[in-house]
C-alpha cells in the first residue's frame, strides 16, 4: 500500500505556513496528551488481538465525533518505509509509532488519525496520543483544541484514572496530566552570541526541558530547540501552560536581543556569513542533512534581520521538512542510497530557491 | 568523552566545520567551545528516567523480596528495571507502595492535581465496544466477499445503533 497524502488536507503541514504568532522564530506549537484505555495492558505489553481492539474501539468513538469525523486514517503497519518515514518526517507520528526505533519495532495495530491540525495516534507507547499542531506560537489555541478532543473521546471510552496519580501511563515521565507542550522554536542568535548555554540552563531549573528538532533522543541541528515541560505531574495543565508561556515568551525577547546585538556589533561580518549561506543552498550540487538544516538556520536569521528580503518563512519551513530523506526518496519515486540523497537534496533545494530568486534581495 | 581542545572537561558541544571541502568534527567543552566557536550543536539534555531508574533499582530489592507481580498484565519490578514502562494500569495499584516516593523523584510531586475525570457509563461503553467489533468484522466480511456474513453484521449493527 502506497500511502495518499493527497487525503490530508495541506498535507498535514499546514502549521509550516508560519501564520502564527513569532513565526519568525516560532516555527510550531504542539501539544500532546497521553491516554490508555481501560481494560487491556499497555500497548507493549498488549497481545496483537487487544491492539487491534483498541484501534477498532477508537474508530468507533472517532467516527461518532465532529471534529474526527472525517480524519484520514492511516495504519502504520501497513505502510512502506519510506511512506511511515514520510509522516514521521511531516510531525505527524512519532519515531516509535512509524517503527522506525531500533529499540521498538512495528507494531500491528499501529495507526494515526489525522485531521487538519490535530492527530490521534493509537497504539503508541500508551494507546492513545492525543495531538494538536499550530503555526507559530499558539500554547493556549493548541491546548483548546486539544482539551476538547480529550473530553469528547474521554466521554465515548474509558481513560485509564487514577485519583492520586492522575491519567496513568506507560512511563512514568508522562504520568498525571499526560501532557507534554513544546515550542519549536529557531534561536541562532542565543547561539550565536553564546548565550544559548544560560538559557538553556536556566530553562531547566524552571523545570523545563530542551530536544531537537525530532523530539526525545533527536540531536539539536541547525538551531532549532524544542522546549517543553519536563513534568506531568504535581501541577495542573494550566499551570504548565502559563509557565511554558512565560519562559518561551522572555526567551522570545532573549532572541531578539541577540539579533540587535549581532547586527549592532557584527553587522557586516553577520550579513557575509549568511549571504554564503544562501549562495551555497542556491548553488551546491550536493548536501547533507546537516549541511542543509546548518545554511537554512543561517537564511532564515537573515530573513528575520531583513538582511534578505523576498524570500518567505513558509518556503524556508517547507524546505526544513522537504527536503529531508523520505521526502525526496518519494519524490524520485524510489528508495535513494546516501549519495543519491544529497544530490536530490541540493537539486530540491536549489529549485526551491530558484522560484523565488527574482525577488530576493 | 573529553574534549578535544583542553582534554580536562567532558565534550558536550559537538562543532561541524567544513573547511575546503573538509568536514571535520570537533567535540568541545561548553567552556572552549565558547572561547572557540561561532555556531555550535549542543547535546540534548540528561533524561529525568536515568535518576528514576537508579532510584527504582535501589528499591527492586525490597520489591522482588515482596514477589510482586501485577495480577493484570504479570509485570514485575525487574520488568520494569529492564524497559523503565509499566505493563497496564493496574502496575500503579500494584506497585503503590514504592510508586509514591519514585513518583516524587521524577516529578517533584507524587499528586495529581490537573484535570479530574470520570470514565463514560458501563452501559455505553459496552454498546460502543461491541459496535466497535461488529463494523470491524462488517469491514472484514466485506473485504473478503463474504456478503451474506456482511448483510447479516449490517443488520446486528442496524438493532444496536437504534
Amino acid at each position: 500500500m502506497t500511502i495518499d497524502l493527497s487525503l490530508l488536507p495541506d498535507g498535514g503541514v499546514r502549521w509550516l505556513d508560519a501564520s502564527g504568532k513569532h513565526s519568525d522564530i516560532v516555527l510550531s506549537t504542539r501539544i500532546r496528551l497521553a491516554r490508555n484505555l481501560e481494560g487491556y495492558a499497555f500497548t507493549a505489553r498488549a497481545r496483537d488481538g487487544e491492539r487491534l481492539r483498541v484501534l477498532g474501539q477508537i474508530r468507533e468513538a472517532l467516527s461518532t465525533l465532529p471534529v474526527l469525523r472525517d480524519s484520514v486514517l492511516y495504519r502504520l503497519d501497513e505502510l512502506s518505509p519510506t511512506d511511515r518515514a514520510l509522516l514521521h518526517e511531516r510531525h505527524l507520528v512519532s519515531k516509535e509509532l512509524a517503527g522506525l526505533d531500533a529499540q521498538h519495532p512495528l507494531r500491528s495495530g499501529a495507526a494515526v488519525f489525522l485531521s487538519d491540525g490535530l492527530g490521534v495516534m493509537v497504539n503508541e507507547e500508551d494507546h492513545l496520543r492525543l495531538q494538536a499542531l499550530r503555526s507559530g506560537f499558539a500554547l493556549q489555541e493548541a491546548f483548546a483544541t486539544i482539551d476538547r478532543l480529550d473530553r469528547d473521546l474521554g466521554a465515548r471510552v474509558p481513560f485509564s484514572f487514577h485519583s492520586e496519580f492522575g491519567f496513568l501511563t506507560a512511563c512514568p515521565t508522562n504520568v498525571g496530566t499526560g501532557m507534554r507542550a513544546s515550542v519549536l522554536i529557531h534561536l541562532p542568535g542565543l547561539v550565536h552570541t553564546k548565550e544559548m548555554g544560560r538559557v538553556l540552563a536556566g530553562l531547566q531549573q524552571m523545570g523545563l526541558t530542551y530536544r531537537g528538532l525530532y523530539g526525545e533522543g533527536s540531536e539539536v541541528v541547525g538551531n532549532y530547540f524544542q522546549i517543553s515541560n519536563q513534568t506531568t505531574l504535581g501541577r495542573s495543565e494550566e499551570e504548565l501552560l502559563d509557565q511554558l508561556l512565560r519562559v518561551v515568551g522572555h526567551v522570545i525577547e532573549r532572541e531578539e536581543e541577540a539579533r540587535r546585538v549581532l547586527l549592532r556589533d557584527a553587522g557586516y561580518i553577520i550579513e557575509d556569513k549568511l549571504w554564503r549561506a544562501y549562495g551555497t543552498l542556491r548553488y551546491a550540487r550536493s548536501l547533507t542533512f546537516d549541511e542543509a538544516m546548518n545554511y537554512l538556520s543561517g537564511v532564515r536569521l537573515a530573513v528575520g534581520l531583513k538582511l534578505v528580503t523576498g524570500l518567505s518563512v513558509y518556503t524556508l519551513n517547507k524546505l526544513l521538512i522537504f527536503s529531508q530523506a523520505a521526502h525526496l526518496a518519494y519524490v524520485e519515486g524510489r528508495p535513494l542510497t546516501e549519495s543519491e540523497t544529497n544530490l536530490a537534496r541540493a537539486r530540491y533545494v536549489r529549485r526551491a530557491l530558484e522560484e523565488e530568486a527574482g525577488t530576493v534581495e | 568523552m573529553m574534549c578535544d581542545s583542553c582534554a580536562e572537561r567532558d565534550a558536550v558541544v559537538h562543532v561541524t566545520r567544513i573547511e575546503g571541502g573538509e568536514v571535520k568534527l570537533l567535540h568541545l567543552c561548553e567552556r572552549c567551545a565558547a572561547e572557540n566557536g561561532v555556531e555550535y550543536t549542543v547535546s540534548t539534555p540528561k533524561h529525568p528516567l536515568g535518576d528514576f531508574l537508579q532510584a527504582v533499582h535501589q528499591q527492586a530489592t525490597l520489591a522482588n523480596a515482596d514477589g510482586s507481580r501485577c495480577v493484570f498484565c504479570h509485570t514485575t519490578m525487574a520488568d520494569f528495571r529492564a524497559t523503565g514502562r509499566w505493563g497496564c494500569a493496574r502496575c500503579y495499584t500494584t506497585f503503590e507502595h514504592g510508586m509514591r516516593e519514585l513518583l516524587r523523584r521524577v516529578h517533584g510531586s507524587n499528586r495529581h492535581i490537573g484535570k479530574t475525570y470520570r470514565p463514560p457509563q458501563t452501559e455505553t461503553l459496552e454498546r460502543a465496544a461491541v459496535l466497535g467489533e461488529l463494523r470491524d468484522r462488517l469491514r472484514r466480511a466485506i473485504e473478503n466477499e463474504q456478503f451474506e456474513l456482511a448483510a447479516d453484521l449490517r443488520d446486528r449493527i442496524k438493532v444496536l445503533d437504534e
